[in-house]
C-alpha cells in the first residue's frame, strides 16, 4: 500500500536519505489536505449557507469582524506545521550535504550537451555514471561552458553545475539498476536532450569495470575501438544503428553513404568522405544536416587523433555489413 | 446609461487625440488594459502552441529552438508586459483616485508618461518576437545570455525601459495615497485595494531599480566585455542570480497583493458584510511587502549558496506564508452571516481562494529545503508558480475585470457566458496544471522541449484541458468586449453590486470626467454593511 502510494507520487527511493525526503513531503502533503480541507467547507459552508436567496430583502448584516481566539489558532495552528516543516527541511538538508569520508569521488562535467564522468581509477565515461551500490559517492561537479544542474530523481538530489566553482554532492545507491539523470538548468538548445544514465552495480562488478575503462586500447584494430567508443563516447544516445532515426541520423545506411552529397539545413551541400565525418564530430554546428536540429555537442578535445580514426573507420565499416 | 448622464469620461472629449493626450487616470487605465489583454492573448496563445508541443514526446510541432523561444517569450511577456505593469497601471489607475475620492492621481502628465514610456518598452519586445525572439528564459541566467545569439539585448532593453514606467506609476500612487484623500478619510477607513496598491508602489519604487542595473550590468557586459556575470571574462554567474532573485522576488509580491486587494474589495460586496479582520489585511499587506525583500535565496536552494544562507532562506520563507494564510481565512470568515450572491465576480473570486490555496500550500513544499532539492526546476515549479500567478493574480484580475466593468463603461455583460466561462477556467486550469505537481515530483524538469515517454500521459492531460482554459477565458473576453456594443440593452445602472466604496456610491457609472460632479463628502466606511444599506441597482 504505501509502496504504491510511493510510486504514484515519487520515482523509486534509491538513495539512502530518499525515504526521509519523501516522507517530509508526506507530512507536509497531509497536513495541506487538512488545511485545504477546511478552507474548501468554509468556503462552501458559509457561501451556501449565507446566500442571498431570491426573494430575499437587503438588509443590515452582522458587524462582526473579529474574533481573537480563532485567529489566534489561525497563527498557532500554522505556526507549529511550519516550526516542523522547517526543522525537518534543515535536518535532512544536513544529511544531504555531510558526506561520508569514505566516499569514492567521481568528477561530472557538464558541457553542452553531455555529462562526462572522471572515474578515481582513471578513466572517463560520457553520458554513462557507473556506480557501486551501498558505497557513498561523492560528485564534484562543475561545468565547462554555462549553467547546468545535474538531477537524478531516484537519488531525490540536484546541484548545479557551475563554470567558475565546483559544487559537490553526494548519495549512497541501495539498489542496483539503470535510472535517469537529467540537467534541470536551462543550458540551451538542447537541454531537453541531455540526458544520461546512473549505472548502479554490485561493488565486485564496478570494480571490473572500472578497471577495463582504465586499460589502453591501444592493442585494439582501428574499427573494433571504434565500435567500442561508439557507445562509449555517446554516439549511441543520438544515432542508432538500425535505421531508426533518434535526435540525429542513424547510421545503418553508411554503407550507401559515403560518395554521396549531404544538404545543410542552410541550402549548401557536400560530399561525405572521411574529412567530411571529421569535421561533423568535431565541428558539428558548421554543418547541420536537413531535417535534423543543430544538437549534437563538439568532441573537440575528447577524442584523440587515433580515437577519430577509429570512429571513422567504424562508420566506414558498415559498409561492409 | 440613463439620458442626464450623457457627458462621461468615455464620451468626452471626443476624437483620437483627446485619448492619446489624455491626462485622465481612467483613459490612461483603459489603454493599459488594452495593450494588457492584448499582451495576455499572444502570451496565451505561446503556451497552448507549447502546450501542443509538449501533447506528447518528440519533436512533432516545433523544433527545440522554437519550443525555446516560445517559452522564453511567453514568460517575459506574461510577467513584464503583462502582469506588472498592466494589471496596476490598468486597474489601479482607473480606481485609485475614485476610491480615495480625488479628480485624478498626484501627478496626471506624469501617469501618461508613464503609459508612453511602457508603450516603448513594449515596442522592443515586439522586434524581438518579430525578430526570431530570444531564447534564455524570463531570468536571463548568465553565461548563457551573455553567450546566445538571440535578441538578449532588446528584450532585456525593453524591460530595463519598462521598469522606468512601473516606477513612476508606484511613484504616483503614493503621492496620491499621501496626498490626494478626500477630507474624512483616514488610513484605517481606506479601501483595502488602495492599501494593496499602496504596498505594490513602496515595492515597485524600491526593487525595480536593482533589475534596471541587473539589465544594464547584462547588456555593457555583452557590448563592453566587462567581466561581472561570465566566468570567461572573471564575472560570477551566482552573483547575477542574487541580483536577479533580489528583484524578482519581491517582484512577486508586485504581481499578488494588487490581486489581495481585488479579492478583498470583492468578497465583501458580493456577500455585502464588512470584511473580516481589516487592520490585520492592511499591515500584513505592508509587512510581506517588507519580508518579501528578504527570501530571495529560496530560488538558489541548489546554486551552491552556503548552507547557512540556505537555513536563513527557508525560515524566512516561512514568515511570508503564515501572515498570507491568515488572510485566506479573513476572506472566507468575511462571509460568515452575509448575504452572498453567486456573482460573476464572486465566481471568480472563490476559485481565486481555492486555487490560491493550492499555490500557497505548494510554496511551503518548495521552502523546505532538502525537499526543493528534488523538486527545483521541475514541473512542480511550473504548477505552483501557475498556481500562484494564474489562479491567483490572472483569476483576481478577471474577478476584477467582471466587477468594475459595468463601473468602467456603463455596460453590463452577458453574465450567463460570463459566468460559465469562470466555472471553465476553473476547470480548465486545474486539468491543466494538477498533473504538473505530479509531473514534478516524478521527476520531469522544466524548460524541456520533449521529454522521455514515462511522463506523456500525464503530459497529454495537460494539454487537453489546456484548451479547455484556453478557450474559457477567450470567450470570457470577447463577452466583455461584446457587452461594449451600441445597442447593448442591459442597464447596471451607477451601483449594480450594491458596494459601498466611493467609486460606487458618489459617481456615475461610467463617470464624469471629472471623477465627481461636484466635491464628494465622505460619507460611509467602505465595509459598513452592518450600517448603511445600499440597494444594487442591477436588476437580476
Ligand atoms: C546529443 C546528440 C548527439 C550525440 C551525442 C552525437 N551526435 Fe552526431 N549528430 C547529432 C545530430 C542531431 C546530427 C545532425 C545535425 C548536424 O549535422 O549537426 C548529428 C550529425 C552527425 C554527423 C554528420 C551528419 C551526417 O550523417 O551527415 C556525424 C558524422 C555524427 N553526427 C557522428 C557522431 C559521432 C561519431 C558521435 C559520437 C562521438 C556523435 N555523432 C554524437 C546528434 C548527436
Ligand atoms: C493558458 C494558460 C497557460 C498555459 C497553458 C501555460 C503554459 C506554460 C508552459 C507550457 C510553460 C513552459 C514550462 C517549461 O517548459 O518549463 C510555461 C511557463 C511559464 N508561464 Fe505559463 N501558461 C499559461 C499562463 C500563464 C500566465 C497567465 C502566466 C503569468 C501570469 C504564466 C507565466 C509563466 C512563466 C513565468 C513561465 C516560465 C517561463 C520560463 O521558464 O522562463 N503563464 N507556461
Ligand atoms: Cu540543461
Ligand atoms: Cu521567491
Amino acid at each position: 500500500m504505501i509502496d504504491r502510494l510511493n510510486e504514484f507520487f515519487f520515482p523509486k527511493q534509491v538513495s539512502t536519505f530518499a525515504s526521509d525526503i519523501d516522507n517530509l513531503f508526506y507530512f507536509i502533503f497531509y497536513s495541506s489536505v487538512v488545511l485545504m480541507a477546511i478552507v474548501v467547507i468554509g468556503m462552501v459552508v458559509f457561501s451556501i449557507k449565507y446566500r442571498f436567496k431570491k426573494g430575499d430583502k437587503v438588509r443590515l448584516t452582522s458587524s462582526k469582524d473579529h474574533d481573537n481566539i480563532l485567529e489566534s489558532l489561525f497563527f498557532i495552528i500554522p505556526l507549529i506545521l511550519v516550526s516542523i516543516t522547517f526543522v525537518w527541511g534543515i535536518r535532512s538538508y544536513l544529511k544531504m550535504i555531510i558526506v561520508p569520508d569514505d566516499a569514492i569521488e567521481i568528477k561530472v562535467t557538464g558541457q553542452s550537451w553531455f555529462w562526462t564522468f572522471d572515474y578515481p581509477e582513471g578513466g572517463t565515461s560520457l553520458n554513462e555514471l557507473v556506480v557501486p551500490s551501498n558505497t557513498p559517492i561523492k560528485i564534484l561537479l562543475s561545468s565547462k561552458d554555462v549553467l547546468h544542474s545535474f538531477f537524478i530523481p531516484v537519488m531525490r538530489t540536484k546541484m548545479d553545475a557551475l563554470p567558475n566553482r565546483y559544487n559537490i554532492m553526494w548519495f549512497e545507491a541501495q539498489e542496483e539498476g539503470v535510472y535517469d539523470i537529467f540537467c534541470t538548468e536551462y543550458c540551451g538548445t538542447a537541454h531537453s536532450q541531455m540526458a544520461a544514465k546512473v549505472i548502479v552495480m554490485k561493488p565486485k562488478q564496478y570494480e571490473e569495470w572500472v578497471k577495463e575503462l582504465g586499460s589502453g586500447d591501444d592493442d585494439l584494430p582501428l574499427d573494433e575501438l571504434g565500435e567500442k567508443l561508439y557507445t562509449k563516447k555517446a554516439c549511441n544516445t543520438c544515432h542508432t544503428l538500425d535505421g531508426s532515426d533518434l535526435v540525429g541520423p542513424s547510421y545503418l545506411e553508411t554503407s550507401r553513404m559515403w560518395g554521396q552529397t549531404r544538404n545543410f539545413e542552410d541550402g549548401s551541400s557536400a560530399v561525405i568522405d572521411e574529412n567530411y565525418i571529421r569535421k561533423s564530430i568535431l565541428e558539428p554546428q558548421s554543418q547541420i544536416v536537413a531535417g535534423y536540429q543543430g544538437v549534437m555537442p563538439t568532441y573537440q578535445g575528447l577524442l584523440s587523433d587515433r580515437e577519430l580514426d577509429a570512429l571513422i573507420a567504424f562508420l566506414k565499416s558498415l559498409n561492409d555489413k | 446609461m440613463s439620458e442626464n448622464q450623457n457627458i462621461n469620461y468615455l464620451n468626452h472629449p471626443k476624437g483620437i487625440m483627446s485619448w492619446l493626450l489624455t491626462l485622465d487616470h481612467k483613459r490612461i487605465g483603459l489603454m493599459y488594459l488594452f495593450s494588457g489583454i492584448i499582451f495576455f492573448l499572444i502570451g496565451g496563445l505561446l503556451a497552448l502552441g507549447m502546450r501542443l508541443e509538449l501533447a506528447a514526446p518528440g519533436n512533432d510541432f516545433v523544433s527545440n529552438d522554437t519550443y525555446n523561444s516560445m517559452y522564453t517569450l511567453h514568460g517575459a511577456i506574461m510577467i513584464f508586459l503583462f502582469i506588472i505593469p498592466a494589471i496596476p497601471g490598468a486597474l489601479g489607475n482607473i480606481l485609485l483616485p475614485l476610491m480615495v475620492g480625488a479628480k485624478d492621481v498626484a501627478f496626471p502628465r506624469l501617469n501618461l508618461a508613464s503609459f508612453y514610456i511602457y508603450s516603448f518598452g513594449a515596442l522592443f519586445a515586439i522586434y524581438t518576437i518579430v525578430n526570431g525572439g530570444v531564447d534564455t528564459g524570463w531570468t536571463f541566467y548568465t553565461p548563457y545570455s551573455t553567450q546566445s545569439t538571440s535578441n538578449v539585448v532588446p528584450m532585456t532593453l525593453g524591460i530595463f525601459i519598462i521598469g522606468f514606467s512601473s516606477i513612476l506609476t508606484g511613484l504616483n500612487f503614493i503621492a496620491t495615497v499621501h496626498k490626494m484623500r478626500v477630507p474624512g478619510l483616514t488610513w484605517y477607513k481606506l479601501p483595502l485595494f488602495v492599501w494593496a496598491l499602496y504596498g505594490t508602489s513602496l515595492v515597485q519604487i524600491t526593487a525595480t531599480p536593482v533589475l534596471a542595473i541587473t539589465m544594464v550590468l547584462l547588456i555593457l557586459e555583452r557590448f563592453l566585455g566587462i567581466g561581472i556575470f561570465d566566468p570567461a571574462l572573471g564575472g560570477d554567474p551566482v552573483l547575477y542570480q542574487h541580483f536577479f532573485w533580489f528583484y524578482s522576488h519581491p517582484a512577486v509580491y508586485i504581481m499578488i497583493l494588487p490581486a489581495f486587494g481585488i479579492i478583498s474589495e470583492i468578497i465583501p460586496v458580493h456577500s455585502r458584510k464588512k470584511v473580516w479582520g481589516y487592520k490585520f489585511i492592511a499591515y500584513s499587506t505592508l509587512s510581506i511587502a517588507f519580508i518579501g525583500f528578504l527570501v530571495w535565496g529560496h530560488h538558489m536552494f541548489t546554486s551552491g549558496q552556503s548552507v547557512f544562507s540556505q537555513i536563513v532562506f527557508s525560515f524566512i520563507t516561512y514568515f511570508v506564508g503564515i501572515p498570507t494564510g491568515v488572510k485566506i481565512f479573513s476572506w472566507i470568515l468575511t462571509m460568515y452571516k452575509g448575504q452572498v450572491s453567486f456573482t460573476t465576480p464572486m465566481i471568480y473570486a472563490l476559485s481565486f481562494l481555492f486555487l490560491f490555496t493550492i499555490g500557497g500550500l505548494t510554496g511551503i513544499f518548495l521552502g523546505a529545503v532538502a525537499l526543493d532539492i528534488h523538486l527545483h526546476d521541475t514541473y512542480f515549479v511550473v504548477a505552483h508558480f501557475h498556481y500562484v500567478m494564474q489562479g491567483g493574480t490572472i483569476i483576481a484580475f478577471l474577478a476584477g475585470l467582471h466587477h468594475w466593468w459595468p463601473k468602467s463603461f456603463g455596460k453590463m455583460y452577458n453574465q450567463k457566458i460570463a459566468s460559465l466561462c469562470a466555472l471553465g477556467v476553473f476547470i480548465g486550469f486545474n486539468g491543466t496544471f494538477f498533473p504538473q505537481f505530479l509531473l514534478g515530483l516524478r521527476g520531469m524538469p522544466r524548460r524541456y522541449a520533449t521529454y522521455s515517454d514515462q511522463f506523456s500521459e500525464l503530459h497529454t492531460y495537460s494539454t487537453f484541458w489546456s484548451t479547455i482554459l484556453g478557450l474559457s477565458i477567450f470567450i470570457a473576453i470577447l463577452n466583455l468586449m461584446w457587452s461594449l456594443r451600441k445597442n447593448n440593452k442591459l442597464d447596471p445602472g451607477s451601483n449594480p453590486w450594491g458596494a459601498l466604496t466611493m467609486e460606487w456610491t458618489h459617481t456615475s457609472s461610467p463617470p464624469h470626467p471629472h471623477n465627481f460632479e461636484s466635491d464628494p463628502v465622505f460619507t460611509n466606511g467602505p465595509y459598513d454593511y452592518d450600517k448603511v444599506i445600499v440597494e444594487p441597482t442591477l436588476k437580476k
